[in-house]
């Protein structure tokens, strides 16, 4: 059934942000520390573990697969309500700071992805991004 | 009559949202595919479109929330809201192959440090241009230009004043937006097109909007990747802004 997708990744989503929470009071922090990352992991886990059990059907596979169909569209709802005025009302100083920032995060981009590649490659071979689901 | 219509909008906000947003989509594909031939992705141009509409919202009813403010427009909140966007983020994980981020998962956490390490820097570098002396302001701006979130937090926790905690706001938010809308046309410079870099780049720019929204204009395959690391940064951010990076800014200071 259908429901029994949206409910696993529902249970998932509820004990890793969850998770996160405590972290964050427990380390005195006002945020979420990783919730979304690791209800992502617990989704991973248990869907290819029940996946192994057979208890997965297509139709409970789609009860997912419409949430994540779903995400661009939740993306660009969330991109709409953004505060782009203030954003930009804030002055070349503002600006420029954001600028700067995302300036330095791209060039790091094809250096990180070097000096990782370069430690690995010896002992694991790179296999093609491959596109199938768990 | 308007009355009544804007009655139905605000009891079925969610539902004007998914049609709002569906046409918007139905648009944003359309224009990509009859002026760009589909080389300018349908979704960048949707959240090109979604962050116009919302800079003209802001513009006209001087409100926080972009189309939000616009009472019709209401339930884009609800659908772009944390808790939806968060459901929907974590069901792309289902198509994730667990030893890809063990593979990438060392640079991950590299990527991490070192975006809000280099983030920080160019935020604090650009105050102390525009003339800030101050540790604290310093300090304030340059967490703002990790995520607008970190700034506030780390403003609140050191003593900022409002006015330069504004100014971090608004400096996290050009980067949260340049970020939905640049990646898409960077990507294929750096790289960013296998789950590897995808990890990397989610460490390293960590705004959680900007990795989702410039993810999935590039290429919506990525998303889960970048987005497992952002979901780190803010944390991460707000832990080391009021400590190590304030101590280090007060050090270097001269005086």
């Amino acid at each position: 059934m259908i429901i029994y997708g949206v409910s696993l990744l529902a249970i998932c989503t509820l004990v890793g942000i969850s998770i996160g929470q405590v972290l964050g009071h427990l380390l005195g922090l006002p945020a979420n520390v990783g919730g979304v990352g690791i209800a992502m992991i617990l989704l991973i886990l248990s869907g290819s573990y029940l996946n192994k059990k057979g208890v997965i059907d297509p139709k409970t596979e789609q009860g997912v697969e419409f949430w994540s169909a779903v995400y661009i569209p939740v993306v660009v709802a969330m991109a709409a309500k953004q505060n782009v005025f203030g954003a930009f009302s804030g002055g070349a100083m503002a600006i420029s700071a954001g600028v700067t920032a995302v300036v330095l995060g791209f060039a790091l981009v094809p250096v990180l992805d070097r000096m990782g590649k370069e430690k690995t490659q010896a002992s694991t071979s790179i296999s093609s991004p491959s596109t199938d689901r768990v | 009559m308007f009355e009544s219509l804007l009655l139905v909008s605000t009891k079925y906000s969610l539902i004007v949202g998914f049609a709002v947003i569906g046409l918007t989509m139905w648009f944003s594909y359309w224009l990509s595919a009859k002026f760009t031939r589909g080389r300018v992705h349908g979704s960048a141009i949707a959240i090109l479109l979604g962050l116009t509409m919302a800079y003209f919202s802001g513009a006209f009813t001087g409100g926080h929330k972009g189309v939000v403010d616009i009472p019709l427009l209401s339930g884009i909140g609800l659908l772009g809201g944390s808790m939806l966007r968060d459901f929907a983020i974590v069901a792309t994980g289902f198509g994730v192959k667990i030893e890809e981020i063990k593979r990438a998962g060392k640079s991950g956490v590299l990527a991490l440090f070192l975006g809000i390490f280099s983030s920080f820097i160019a935020g604090a570098g650009i105050a102390m241009a525009f003339g800030y002396t101050d540790a604290v302001s310093i300090t304030t701006i340059g967490a703002g230009a990790i995520t607008y979130i970190v700034g506030p937090v780390t403003g609140a926790a050191i003593g900022a004043s409002s006015e330069v905690m504004a100014l971090s706001i608004a400096a996290g938010l050009v980067k949260s937006i340049l970020v939905m809308v640049v990646t898409p046309f960077v990507a294929p410079l750096i790289q960013l097109n296998n789950p590897r870099t995808a990890v990397i780049f989610g460490g390293l720019m960590g705004t959680s909007s900007g990795v989702a929204a410039g993810l999935a204009a590039t290429d919506p395959k990525l998303v889960p990747y970048g987005c497992l690391t952002a979901a780190f940064y803010t944390a991460l951010g707000c832990l080391l802004g009021p400590s190590v990076l304030f101590l280090a800014v007060r050090a270097l200071l001269p005086g």
